[in-house]
């Protein structure tokens, strides 16, 4: 875990003194709104539909106890007793009070954390894998890179007022959990021919109004060359993205729009240029934040009060199946502990249930905590031991679902609950989808599945990339709910299609079950997944249990 | 032809609190959608936002919002302006746990 030094400190403490002071002068009126809202944004202070939001950066979705529970604090102290976790590793306070923002600020930065560039047109929050350290699959653990990545990309005096915000990924692993493809720019980590590992450097993905998935920019970058690099495409773009116009001014419109390969010959001009520049002090940097991220000394221990557990405990062993991953220490298991209970909103968790979290933590899990993208929290590094243990104290805690990766292990965006900028409903959407499949109880039956909500054409909830995609829409003032179809998140990252016209607020769960009943009629035998049925047939079938078989031929018989 | 006028509340949010805020007859500012001035002329809408919008240290970014007129006052027309006089579905916070002040 990085630790502060005493510039980080004193940095985000002047941050939170020139804020405080900010909103003083905002409430007594030497501010206007237009002048105090590019500073509130700067400090992670959005207005959304019934209150102010707070959205405080998790650096590559890395906790501790310590943090955790100061995350806990907060919400019951400012807010009302909860918080959200995002697709993008951060947390969302829903109903903090102006005046209180700065005391909240400062209660992070006792902890390390803090609100900067979680808004704005800057280099947001570097997100990474959500097993980066623990998963067996890794060459590296990619969150030294990540943090020298926060470090430059904080308050870099070139890159404040970029075209647009900038979101960078990072995975250490091939299998990519961190939907590197997504992003502006995507940093997978792979090795080359003499096995030295470097990075496939993607740029120009990004959901939103245009989806797309990011393309190769170089296909092996030493890792000494990252930060000019990363540098040298944020500065390619920062000239040549269009400020002219707000909903082409991603990096994807600039790299699209001038074609992947005139695009690399300008960065590498710059990188040529900048990369003399860097004269090793990153890499020194770097060096001292790989010492911090050293990986924790994992004992030896038998297994047999897991094994007789697993044995004997069939609710045990569901949870055991579905919420854990394989780790790269003999004896360790990664556990995910699920915030998608049917019925709950996804991605928030009570301030009881993270000081629960922040214990096993600290008790049994050398004190790590991650928070996933897919909106679930994380216990690293667990000894098959100690899983009982977990597993009954989540469990008390009502954390104990055994969901992940399943029907209803939803991502949904805040959507219009919250968010100012929705066009439709997400959350209660991802409740009443999960509350069916859990009636129906076919969730282990129907098997791995991604469903994804967005409440807007923004797509915080990936829904383009889920292999059921909803997208909430205003349709002459009405919810409306378009459903796409074979999206993917993963290192094959794709793109969903629209199945047709969308369904009405009330038709959209039925509409959903129709597709998975015909999925488990199409399937051939329970090995072959969702998205893999989806593959080898198409849309067409899918059409139909959505429509309806007239609907398919009524146009051809038009036609003919 | 511009297309005809429809009725308007103008609201906003709290500048401390951020709470959604109506805009009364009598120039106060309530959090009752049905103590709103509902506004059925153009002209008098747009001096009622002009008005709204010199109050910076009250309220942030007001607007017209459609409304119609209802058996307790008006009442918002959008599904979004009626999630604003209520909170969140997915939890009972905001206006709808709020003390109905009488
Ligand atoms: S997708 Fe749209 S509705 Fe959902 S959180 Fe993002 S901006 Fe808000």
């Amino acid at each position: 875990m990085y630790t502060y030094n005493e510039f980080d400190e004193g940095f985000v403490r002047t941050r939170v003194a020139q804020f405080r002071q900010q909103v003083e002068r905002r409430l007594d009126g030497s501010l206007t709104e237009d002048e105090f809202r590019p500073l509130r944004l700067m400090n992670g202070v959005y207005l959304q539909l019934h209150a102010y939001m707070l959205r405080v950066a998790i650096p590559y979705g890395t906790l501790d106890s310590a943090k955790m529970r100061q995350l806990a604090y907060l919400a019951e102290r400012w807010d009302k007793g909860y918080g959200h976790f995002t697709t993008r590793q951060n947390i969302q306070y829903n109903w903090p009070k102006l005046p209180d923002v700065p005391d909240m600020l400062d209660a992070l930065a006792d902890v390390d954390m803090h609100a900067i560039q979680t808004s704005g047109n800057t280099i947001r929050n570097v997100t990474a894998d959500h097993f980066a350290g623990a998963s067996a699959d890794e060459i590296e653990d990619p969150r030294p890179i990540a943090e020298l990545l926060r470090q430059w990309s904080t308050d870099h005096p070139e890159f404040q007022f970029l075209p647009r915000k900038f979101k960078i990924a990072v995975t250490g692993s091939p299998n990519d959990r961190a939907v590197t493809r997504s992003h502006d720019i995507g940093l997978r980590m792979v090795r080359n021919a003499t096995g030295e590992p470097g990075f496939e450097v993607l740029v120009g993905g990004g959901l939103g109004r245009t989806p797309m998935i990011g393309q190769v920019i170089r296909d092996f970058l030493p890792k000494a060359d990252l930060l000019p690099y990363c540098e040298a495409i944020v500065s390619a773009w920062n000239t040549f993205g269009r400020r002219d116009n707000k909903f082409k001014a991603r990096i994807k419109i600039t790299v699209h729009e001038m074609g992947i390969d005139a695009f690399r010959d300008i960065v590498e001009a710059r990188f040529a240029e900048i990369r003399p520049e860097f004269s090793g002090v990153d890499q020194a940097l770097l060096a001292s934040i790989e010492a911090e991220f050293a990986p924790p000394a994992f004992r030896t221990a038998a297994t047999d009060a897991f094994d007789a557990r697993y044995a004997s405990d069939p609710v045990f062993r569901a949870w055991a199946d579905t919420n854990l991953a394989r780790h790269r220490a003999e004896g360790y298991a990664i556990a995910t502990i699920s915030l998608k209970t049917p019925g709950e909103t996804p991605g928030d968790a009570t301030a009881d249930q993270m000081r629960v979290m922040a214990d096993l933590a600290e008790r049994y899990g050398h004190d790590e905590l991650r928070i996933s993208h897919e909106q679930n929290v994380i216990l690293p590094h667990v000894h098959r031991a100690d899983l009982p243990a977990i597993y009954d104290a989540l469990k008390a805690a009502g954390l104990a679902t055994a969901n992940v990766g399943l029907a209803s292990d939803i991502i949904a965006c805040p959507g219009m609950d919250y968010c100012a900028l929705a066009t439709a409903r997400s959350i209660p959407v991802a409740q009443q989808i999960a509350l069916r499949f859990e009636e129906l109880q076919l969730e282990h039956e129907i098997g791995e599945i991604k469903i994804k909500i967005s409440g807007c054409i923004n797509a915080c909830g990936h829904h383009h990339v889920g292999h059921i995609g909803i997208l909430g829409l205003d349709r002459a003032g009405v919810e409306n709910y378009q459903i796409t179809l074979g999206g993917d998140h993963t290192e094959t990252a794709a793109i969903g299609e629209r199945t047709g016209p969308g369904f009405a607020y009330d038709e959209i769960v039925p509409a959903i079950e129709r597709l998975i009943d015909a999925y488990l009629d199409l399937r051939d035998g329970q090995d072959e997944t969702f998205i893999e049925t989806y593959r080898r047939l198409g849309m067409a079938p899918f059409k139909v249990a959505l429509y309806g078989e007239e609907a398919q031929t009524g146009g051809r018989a038009r036609a003919a | 032809m511009s297309r005809r006028f429809t009725p308007k509340v103008v609201t906003g949010n709290d500048l401390r609190e951020g709470d959604v805020i109506y805009l009364t007859a009598d120039d106060r500012w309530t959090r009752h959608h049905h103590e709103a001035e509902l506004i059925d002329d153009e002209a008098h809408a747009e001096i009622r936002l002009i008005l709204a919008s010199q109050q910076t240290g009250k309220v942030v970014g007001p607007y017209l919002a459609d409304a119609r007129a209802g058996a307790n006052g008006p009442e918002p027309v959008h599904f979004r302006e009626a999630f604003r006089t209520r909170g969140p579905s997915n939890y009972f916070h905001g206006k709808q746990a709020a003390q109905p002040d009488a």
